[in-house]
């Protein structure tokens, strides 16, 4: 099974470069701008897209992320409307990975087996879900490698040698690192020890090691990308949106263009890495 | 609807399920330190010198055994079943929370753990966290949502007093689910030096199996209290329910005893057709705060807001235990109204001279309709989960608004 995130790690490989990934509320601040967004984060450089899945209890998340799901939720969104966003990005982009974010119960609401059959048939490639760690594998992650999504682990800092294995053993696609412990947005991440942590991950396992969590700036992303396959920003851009926003929380003219310019420099970061390192 | 299994008591299973309830729903941060704490947990509960000076501390500084008392003047009111109240108000801090926390405190203190974090609804978890951890000089934060902080102030400035840091949760509906929220968003940033000290029998295994097994105190002394007051069990036990832990202290040791009939009483807010909180009757099971329970949530799987007048009791979920407890119909799940509670908090206190925790008059609310519907030698124990000090101020309020209208 090769899923659009095996392929686009891999010709990335080639090109000697790592991943820019992107990741961004779904329906946030509304549905329609949220897929202009994301039809717009390819052409600015995105190399992968994130999307969350709102839910009310983000437990692992920051302020502006939390705030982000808010204001989807407020706007309507649910999870059926999420495959809707990706079944629209799809009807222009059959290449670019896209990846599901997000905590279980709306799954579990929607039922494992129909959520997997829509999303895939949307075009969702992989799932991130914060809230299952591999004892609870049985859940969602061995009937996702069934479906043919790829299922996303987290690693962590307290992720010791020990416990590699067991998060390494079901994960395909590549593997979030989660730079820092914490929540989205909460510290920023120190590239040597990112550096550090991505060699001992890789020690383990053949996949990709993508880093994410506290990743800001271009100059950030140059730093992580020269450690890691790929590096993933989601708050900073989250932070653009909101700015770009009125006062009432809406979307305004600016708001597409906010996001992708950061998303521009962001990537020209990622790119810079691979210059750096020639 | 289930085969009946061959013991109520047995669960959870290693991988902390009760049925399909429970489990371990956390991130990936937390997960090598829910292990160690299991293993951490399991050797201090097999270590006889961890059980004697626990014990210790329960008689001397908590003030166990609690009494059984039997309430003459509320039977004769009630004309029915002989009711007991099992004292657990008069427990130091006021309620039953510290005989979970004590249990966590020692836990914590063995694994080397400086500083706790503690969520908390009505306070009364906050207060007994920040007790505890002034005893043993350890750093306690308490998350509060900034709804409860202003409606249980009482608790506040104990917790203060106590040398707590009490954090008002403005996100979401800034009551007990956020406040849970941010602990654990606390936790796993501080994941190093941190333990979180759950008030409940919720969260990711081992919490609901170790809060429980703290809280189950109640359960055997009321046993032999029973014994020794009428030479045999009791017929029914009744308790409120939030997340459960007062009475699935009470509950857990009589699970295998058929005769006993048990009520659990959930908080049924403004009413089961409006806003409320009674997980079991109004909700279905869903992924939240660790554990796979009944939950209240709208078609999407978005958490819905509960309502109580009872901050203890406004949480939109409810221990894994209990749901299973509720499938496998064990225990029969009653629900109250804020009317029903404070009726029941007025009563209580006219005619026994104890002033309840809004929280437990719920159970109380039940036992008004249950108790004359019994005969008089029907032996009935309600769980006196706390006092209502803390609640004088919302109550005087609430009825000071009523007699002027």
């Amino acid at each position: 099974m090769t899923t659009r995130i095996d392929t686009r790690l891999a010709d990335l490989h080639k090109q000697g470069r790592a991943a820019f990934v992107t990741f961004l509320m779904a329906g946030d601040p509304d549905p329609a701008t949220s897929l202009a967004i994301i039809k717009a984060l390819p052409q600015a450089g995105a190399d992968i897209i994130e999307i969350g899945m709102p839910f009310t209890d983000p437990m692992a998340d920051g302020p502006a992320i939390q705030a982000a799901g808010l204001r989807a939720l407020k706007g309507g969104m649910t999870l059926h409307k999420t495959l809707d966003l990706v079944r629209g990005f799809r009807k222009g982009d059959d290449a670019t990975p896209i990846v599901l974010m997000g905590y279980y119960n709306p799954i579990y609401i929607y039922g494992v087996e129909a959520f997997l059959a829509d999303a895939k048939t949307a075009g969702v490639d992989g799932l991130i879900i914060v809230d299952l760690p591999p004892e609870e594998d049985d859940e969602l992650c061995l009937p996702a490698m069934k479906a043919g999504l790829n299922f996303i682990r987290l690693a962590t800092p307290t992720t010791d040698d020990k416990r590699l294995p067991a998060v390494l053993a079901n994960t395909s696609g590549f593997v979030y690192y989660v730079s820092i412990t914490g929540i989205t947005g909460s510290a920023a991440a120190n590239a040597t020890q990112v550096g550090e942590a991505v060699a001992r991950i890789k020690r383990h396992t053949s996949l990709p090691v993508c880093v994410g969590f506290g990743i800001r700036t271009p100059d950030m992303a140059r730093d992580i990308a020269r450690a890691a396959d790929g590096a993933v920003v989601g708050t900073a851009l989250v932070d653009a949106l909101a700015k770009s926003l009125n006062a009432e929380g809406r979307a305004t003219p600016s708001t597409v263009k906010a996001v992708a310019d950061l998303t521009a420099a962001l990537a020209q970061g990622v790119r810079g890495a691979a210059q750096a390192a020639e | 609807m289930n085969s009946r299994p061959n013991s109520f008591r047995s669960g959870p299973d290693e991988r902390g399920h009760f049925g399909m309830f429970g489990g371990r729903f956390v991130a990936e941060t937390l997960m090598p330190l829910i292990l160690d704490l299991e293993k951490a947990y399991a050797e201090a509960k097999a270590d006889p010198a961890f059980q004697r000076e626990m014990n210790g501390y329960l008689k001397d500084y908590v003030g166990r055994p609690s009494p059984l008392y039997f309430a003459q003047r509320l039977t004769e009111h009630l004309g029915g079943a002989k009711i007991y109240l099992k004292r657990e108000e008069l427990n130091h801090t006021g309620s039953h929370k510290v005989n979970n926390v004590l249990g966590q405190i020692m836990v914590a203190r063995r694994m080397g753990k400086k500083r706790i974090i503690a969520e908390t609804g009505a306070g009364q978890h906050g207060v007994a966290t920040a007790t505890l951890c002034a005893r043993f000089g350890l750093d306690c934060v308490v998350y509060m949502g900034a709804v409860d902080v202003a409606r249980q102030e009482p608790n506040v400035i104990r917790m203060e007093m106590l040398g707590a840091k009490v954090v008002p949760v403005q996100s979401g509906t800034r009551t007990l689910k956020d406040a849970m929220n941010e602990a654990l968003r606390d936790w796993v940033t501080n994941v190093h030096d941190t333990f979180y000290c759950i008030g409940t029998v919720a969260g990711p295994h081992p919490y609901p199996m170790m809060v429980r097994d703290f809280q189950s105190i109640i359960g055997h002394e009321t046993r032999a209290q029973m014994m020794e007051a009428e030479g045999r069990l009791p017929d029914s036990l009744i308790a409120c329910i939030g997340g459960g832990s007062n009475a699935m202290g009470l509950f857990h040791p009589f699970l295998d005893d058929p005769s006993v009939e048990i009520f659990g009483v959930e908080a049924a807010g403004h009413g089961l057709d409006k806003l409320h909180a009674a997980s079991l009757t109004g909700g279905r099971p869903g992924v939240l705060h660790g554990n796979r329970t009944y939950l209240l949530m709208d078609a999407d799987g978005q958490i819905q807001d509960a309502h109580s007048i009872s901050a203890g009791l406004d949480y939109p979920g409810i221990g894994p235990e209990h749901s299973w407890l509720h499938e496998t119909g064990r225990v029969t799940y009653l629900s109250a109204t804020d009317e029903e509670a404070l009726a029941a908090f007025q009563l209580l206190s006219r005619l026994e001279g104890i002033i309840p925790a809004l929280e437990s008059a719920h159970a109380i609310a039940r036992v008004i309709e249950l108790a004359p519907k019994r005969p008089s030698d029907h032996l009935m124990v309600v769980n006196l989960s706390g006092r209502g000090d803390k609640d004088v101020p919302q109550v005087g309020d609430i009825l000071k608004g009523r007699k002027a209208k």
